[in-house]
């Protein structure tokens, strides 16, 4: 069992680390690691679920309001926009924060198919990110099923 | 002797529209120590805020009947938000009697240095850029220790047992701690500690155990040459 925890942890670390390097996540998400023990041991996946939520909520408002027959409201655009932005920040979601200060751009030069593309990248991001954080919870599944310790991971 | 560490748990309004940002705030101030009272807008927290107050000042000697009502040791609040904005709950706060001690953080996830010096000027006690770290939350423990203090001292006053040395020492002299992060502690514990606590001082047990708690601490006259003087 040992070996396979070890394997698994080595696993987790790797995954961790390249999610890091790629982009997808920031050192906003290591704090939140911080806040997570055992007062409060589901607290990250808890805190992505409800950003996860957040985006499709978020960007079902920005499609409605760019969906406009007429002119399209940048600002009501533009507003969705800035709260993606912030929950984004939060969390760690690097990528999608990335998206929406440039989609943010777009919506203040008034630019329609700027909005359109970023609004098609920002849900393919976040949805590759959800992806992304699914499997890294599994592993720490498998660990722990396996008699092992979710390691903590140094990014540097 | 000294009332037990157990009730120096601050009692932190948070206001904030968005639900992650919710999450995120409590849980940072559960985790140094704090208890939490969440709400989405600055409008919700003035009525969490009044409805406490509204018990008090119909009658200052009565038992609360409902054991959630906790005093507010400070409020944080986002800035942007729809409707009330931070600073609008801000201005209402100082503009009040009964609340413009409680000592207030304004939070953005703007550097906006207009904003910024607005805020200060107006009577915030610090400006958090968000996203809100750990760190940030030890700057607050000051803020909190003094409203605390301020208002056992207005007690005291009150009941005519205040200290003969006027200044507030040290914490160690008044067997406080300032509490550091407490990972250990369930918030669940923390929360009926506070109740239990909010339960007795809300009765007139408090003002017995403060008197109790402040005379063995008051400094006892020095014989100097057949004189006493009272230090």
């Amino acid at each position: 069992m040992d070996a396979l925890v070890a394997q698994l942890q080595m696993q987790y670390r790797n995954y961790t680390v390249s999610l890091y390097q790629q982009g997808f996540l920031d050192d906003q998400f290591t704090e939140l690691k911080k806040l997570q023990d055992d007062a409060s041991p589901d607290f990250v996946a808890e805190v992505l679920s409800l950003f996860f939520e957040d985006c499709v909520k978020l960007i079902g408002n920005m499609a409605r309001a760019l969906d406009q027959t007429g002119t399209v409201d940048f600002s009501q655009v533009g507003a969705s926009v800035h709260q993606l932005k912030g929950s984004s920040s939060s969390v760690g979601a690097k990528r999608v924060k990335g998206l929406c200060i440039t989609f943010k751009e777009y919506c203040e030069a008034n630019n329609y198919e700027g909005c359109v593309r970023c609004l098609q990248q920002v849900d393919i991001e976040f949805k590759a990110l959800q992806t992304k954080l699914q499997d890294m919870f599994n592993l720490e599944k498998q660990i722990i099923q396996a008699g092992g310790k979710v390691p903590q991971v140094d990014i540097n | 002797m000294g009332m037990a560490a157990a009730e120096w748990k601050f009692h932190v309004l948070a206001v904030d529209d968005s639900l992650v940002d919710r999450k995120l705030i409590e849980r940072l101030l559960q985790k140094s120590s704090c208890q939490v009272t969440t709400v989405d807008s600055g409008y919700k927290a003035l009525e969490f805020l009044g409805l406490r107050q509204g018990i008090e000042s119909n009658d200052p000697t009565a038992l609360s009947t409902s054991p959630q009502e906790v005093e507010v040791n400070l409020i944080i609040t986002d800035y942007c938000m729809p409707g009330m904005t931070g600073y609008d709950l801000l201005k209402k706060l100082k503009e009040s009697s009964v609340f413009k001690n409680i000592p207030v953080v304004i939070m953005s996830s703007e550097n906006v240095p207009a904003r910024i010096s607005r805020c200060l000027e107006e009577g915030a006690e610090e400006f958090f850029l968000k996203p809100v770290r750990l760190a940030d939350l030890n700057k607050l423990k000051p803020h909190m220790m003094r409203t605390k203090l301020k208002n056992q001292k207005l007690e005291e006053i009150e009941n005519g047992t205040e200290a003969v040395e006027p200044e507030i020492k040290g914490s160690e002299d008044m067997g406080i701690k300032i509490l550091p992060l407490q990972s250990e502690l369930e918030p669940k514990q923390v929360h009926l500690q506070v109740v239990k606590q909010e339960e007795e001082t809300l009765s007139n047990n408090k003002r017995k155990s403060m008197e109790e708690g402040l005379s063995t601490d008051r400094p006892l006259p020095r014989l100097e040459g057949g004189i006493a003087t009272a230090v």
